[in-house]
């Protein structure tokens, strides 16, 4: 039966090409429009690490200035110090944790000829690589002793690797930074999280950095930073001392708790801490610490912009203006079949069948719209991409799921739209189109 | 005219019509609010930098070799660098307008550590900051060469004399900023600094931020091991002189890279970039928007007149004109039209609060409503007047026809 159906519809598609592409055409263009924009959100509000984003959390200390307290929102500062990343490295009490933080560097390929070139560095710890699962291509992190001691090691992205030693198996070469030699330990795998989950205060859709260095090579090196840094009090005399005894804050702090009672047992610990620190004249504010889970924080931050938002809402309506449209002409279509319609009643169709006919029909050009709106989607994206350029040139990418839900999108609107016109039509008398003839 | 028996036509076959008044009202509301983000985002893009965009770029050098010599290496490029033909001026700075990276500070009247300042963006310049970002002093006097004060990535000093804009003034001294001049303001609590001149304006480097016009200029080089240069050059000469300026920096030591040259053209662009892609992409949507919502009142106007043709038929036989078939049909889709638009200001009004509330938006300009009505109102009529002119077209003998 229903391959009888699909046909009487494909038939009763065909018989009015104008109309019936006009309505693809309409359910074409809503998918499109509101597709490219889902896309878009969809990707800035993805998890960037399902497998572990509700353990992994991000630690704020409330060291804020006391002027500033009577803010309505609760903001705290969105990164640490020095001071307080140290000692809670070195407390060492969740099941992993890792303080981080951006700089650049200068490299120095040492072929002939080859200019200098400055690499993005994050510079970190041992748990980084698996806390946050990364992949190796060659070698792995460093290890813990490599921290303490102050090891030169650096582990290098894929296409600084490929830039560099030509992407052959590098572990155990080195690379000149700044004028040192690093040894390289490990290669990572392509790394790209969407939203950059681990630093969104220096930019949720950058890339990540090109090369890995032991944070506490980088401050014993003083290299430069070059993520943001916020003091509201000026540290108490000159020279990179004095910086990293201040209330400055720049540093990322992550803490991995595997279940309710780790997060209970750190949120103590942290609250001890602070209180511990208020007795030597820091923390002026109430005690207010926070541990947030990936999408907490990705929320807290408010990683998806406005814009985004508002244009989402905007192709909604859009889609819902290419809906009316379509009933409207779907209206027009299937009453334009009144005559046919009685007829059938008349010979013995019944209600429901004439009603899962249209319906298919209807299926059917939404089926139409939606290829043709994940088309016009793709070309949309490709807009995008074109006017912000390499900002977003990792949230315009569709995966299957996006795809499935274009499809479904489509279909469903397109069902949506046929229910009205299809009762009108189901809703004629028998024989009453007849008499006239 | 024959509104009434339209109208009461109308009613008896109303879905439609509703359809379309529908379709009409949304688009409106969709229009209009996406005019009026369109409208914000043109002003945030419009306003000056204050700086002489047009001959103005920047290039950073930073430093990597161990003996690279970073105060010898800035006094003897600025030098070069001002020599060269066509350059107007050029200092270290660290930070532009627009950039999106910079410094900023607290700024008191009063010293203390429980003052809370106001946030100011602060530009490194040294005597020939003024005349190289173009800046217009209403008041007070530039620094001198012995004002500049070398400063050290961690130092926390600060030199005695600052240039302040006038917004700055206006925001410390709102009773008199002009008074501003001379008075000592506190940075970092307690340090003193005496304002010894004003500036017209400047933007500070991050464009969305609401203090945008709050910029303090400070005598001072740094020592941070990257530096930038701002280089001005005579007009049309910035082009020529870019990549010989980065040639001859990259040539004159090798202990440095030269990195991230850009045009103030450049920056500007960049940074309004997503402002400037939703202006096009809601100009691409309202137009699409249009043009669908056309396409709907063609469509199911033809209907209409397909679905009438009898009627039309014994009208034309019983003594009416082309006109006013013609007219009949325009009338019907005014009226419709006109309901459309009129539950458009409705849900124009109520989209609009929402986003006020949720995104807090500006509210939109009064005129956008009645413009978007009349615009709306007249594309109902064009998209009409096909299906209409067919109609009128009807031969009166289809009448004494079947069928």
């Amino acid at each position: 039966m229903f391959s009888y159906y699909l046909k009487l519809g494909w038939l009763s598609i065909r018989r009015n090409p104008l109309l019936s592409t006009l309505m693809v055409a309409a359910i074409a263009i809503g998918i499109g429009a509101s597709m490219t924009i889902i896309t878009v959100n969809y990707v800035m509000s993805s998890n960037p690490i399902p497998q572990k984003s509700d353990v992994l959390f991000y630690v704020q200390l409330d060291s804020d200035d006391l002027n500033t307290l009577d803010d309505e929102d609760n903001e705290l500062l969105d990164q640490l110090t020095y001071l307080d990343a140290m000692a809670l490295m070195k407390a060492g009490k969740a099941y992993r944790q890792v303080a981080s933080n951006r700089s650049g560097l200068v490299l120095e390929p040492q072929g002939e000829g080859e200019r200098p070139f400055s690499v993005d560095t994050r510079n970190t710890w041992a748990s980084f690589f698996p806390m946050f699962d990364l992949r190796f291509l060659y070698g792995g992190g460093w290890d813990d002793t490599a921290d303490q001691n102050l090891e030169r090691v650096v582990v290098l992205s894929k296409e600084i690797n490929e830039r560099v030693f030509g992407g052959e198996d590098s572990v155990g070469r080195s690379v000149r930074l700044n004028g040192m030699d690093f040894r390289v330990v490990g290669v990572m795998d392509e790394f790209l999280p969407m939203p950059k989950f681990y630093d969104v205060t220096n930019g949720a859709f950058n890339e990540p950095e090109e090369i890995f260095i032991p944070f506490n090579v980088a401050v014993e090196y003083e290299f430069d930073r070059n993520g943001n840094t916020n003091c509201w009090k000026m540290p108490d005399g000159d020279g990179f001392e004095a910086f990293l005894n201040s209330e400055c804050v720049w540093i990322q702090f992550w803490a991995e708790l595997r279940n309710a009672t780790e997060k209970q047992d750190y949120m103590d610990f942290l609250n001890a801490y602070v209180e511990q620190q208020k007795e030597l004249g820091r923390f002026p504010r109430p005690i207010n610490n926070r541990l947030s889970d990936v999408m907490e924080w990705m929320e807290d931050q408010e990683v998806v912009e406005d814009d985004a938002r508002v244009m989402l809402g905007l192709s909604l309506l859009f889609l819902l203006v290419c809906l009316l449209n379509t009933i409207g002409l779907l209206l027009a279509k299937f009453l334009g079949k009144s005559t046919d319609n009685s007829l059938r009643r008349a010979l013995g169709a019944s209600k429901s069948s004439l009603f899962i006919q249209h319906m298919i029909e209807s299926g059917l050009i939404g089926l139409g719209g939606g290829l043709f709106g994940l088309g016009l989607a793709w070309l949309g994206l490709r807009g995008i991409e074109m006017l912000f350029g390499e900002y977003v040139e990792n949230l315009v990418g569709m995966d299957w799921a996006m795809v499935m839900t274009g499809i479904g999108l489509a279909i469903l609107s397109a069902l949506l739209a046929g229910l009205y016109p299809t009762w009108r039509a189901c809703s004629i008398a028998p024989a009453s189109q007849l008499k006239i003839q | 005219m024959e509104i009434g028996p339209i109208w009461r036509a109308m009613m008896r076959n109303k879905t439609g019509a509703i359809l379309i008044a529908l379709q009409i009202a949304v688009t409106m509301a969709i229009m209009v609010n996406a005019v009026s983000i369109m409208q914000e985002k043109n002003r945030m893009l419009s306003r000056p930098s204050g700086i002489d965009e047009n001959n103005i770029f920047t290039l950073a050098s930073v430093g990597f070799a161990e003996d690279f010599n970073e105060r010898a290496t800035v006094e003897e490029d600025l030098a070069a660098i001002r020599a060269m033909p066509g350059v107007v001026n050029a200092i270290q700075s660290i930070s532009i307008p627009l950039s999106g990276g910079g410094w900023s500070m607290g700024l008191a009247v009063e010293p203390g550590p429980e003052i809370d300042g106001t946030g100011v963006a602060v530009y490194f310049v040294d005597e020939h900051g003024l005349d190289t970002f173009g800046l217009n002093l209403l008041a007070g006097e530039n620094f001198s060469a012995t004002d500049i004060v070398w400063r050290g990535r961690s130092d926390t000093s600060w030199p005695d004399k600052v240039i302040v804009t006038l917004a700055t003034a206006e925001t410390l001294f709102p009773d008199d900023p002009h008074s501003a001049l001379g008075k000592t303001v506190y940075i970092a609590d307690v340090i003193p600094m005496t304002i010894t001149g004003i500036i017209e304006q400047m933007q500070a480097p991050w464009n969305g931020w609401d203090g945008v016009e709050r910029v303090m200029l400070t005598p001072n080089r740094t020592l941070f091991g990257s530096s930038r240069y701002i280089i001005r050059t005579k007009p049309g000469m910035r082009d020529t002189l870019m990549p010989q300026v980065e040639e001859m920096l990259a040539e004159r030591n090798k202990g440095r890279i030269v990195r991230s040259m850009s045009s103030m053209d450049e920056i500007r662009e960049k940074s309004y970039r997503a402002e400037s892609s939703m202006i096009k992409i809601l100009t691409f949507t309202i137009t699409l928007l249009i043009v669908i919502t056309s396409l709907g009142i063609v469509g199911l106007a033809s209907f209409s007149v397909n679905r009438r043709t009898r009627q039309i038929g014994t009208r034309r036989a019983l003594g009416a004109s082309k006109l006013a078939i013609l007219r009949y049909f325009m009338t019907e889709n005014f009226l419709i039209s006109l309901v459309g638009v009129l539950i458009g200001a409705a849900l124009t009004v109520g989209l609009n609060i929402i986003m006020i509330e949720t995104f807090s938006l500006t509210r939109i300009t009064w005129y956008l409503v009645p413009v978007a009505m009349l615009m709306l109102l007249a594309v109902g009529q064009m998209a009409v007047f096909g299906p209409a002119k067919r109609a009128s077209s009807v031969p009166p003998a289809v009448a004494t026809r079947t069928v």
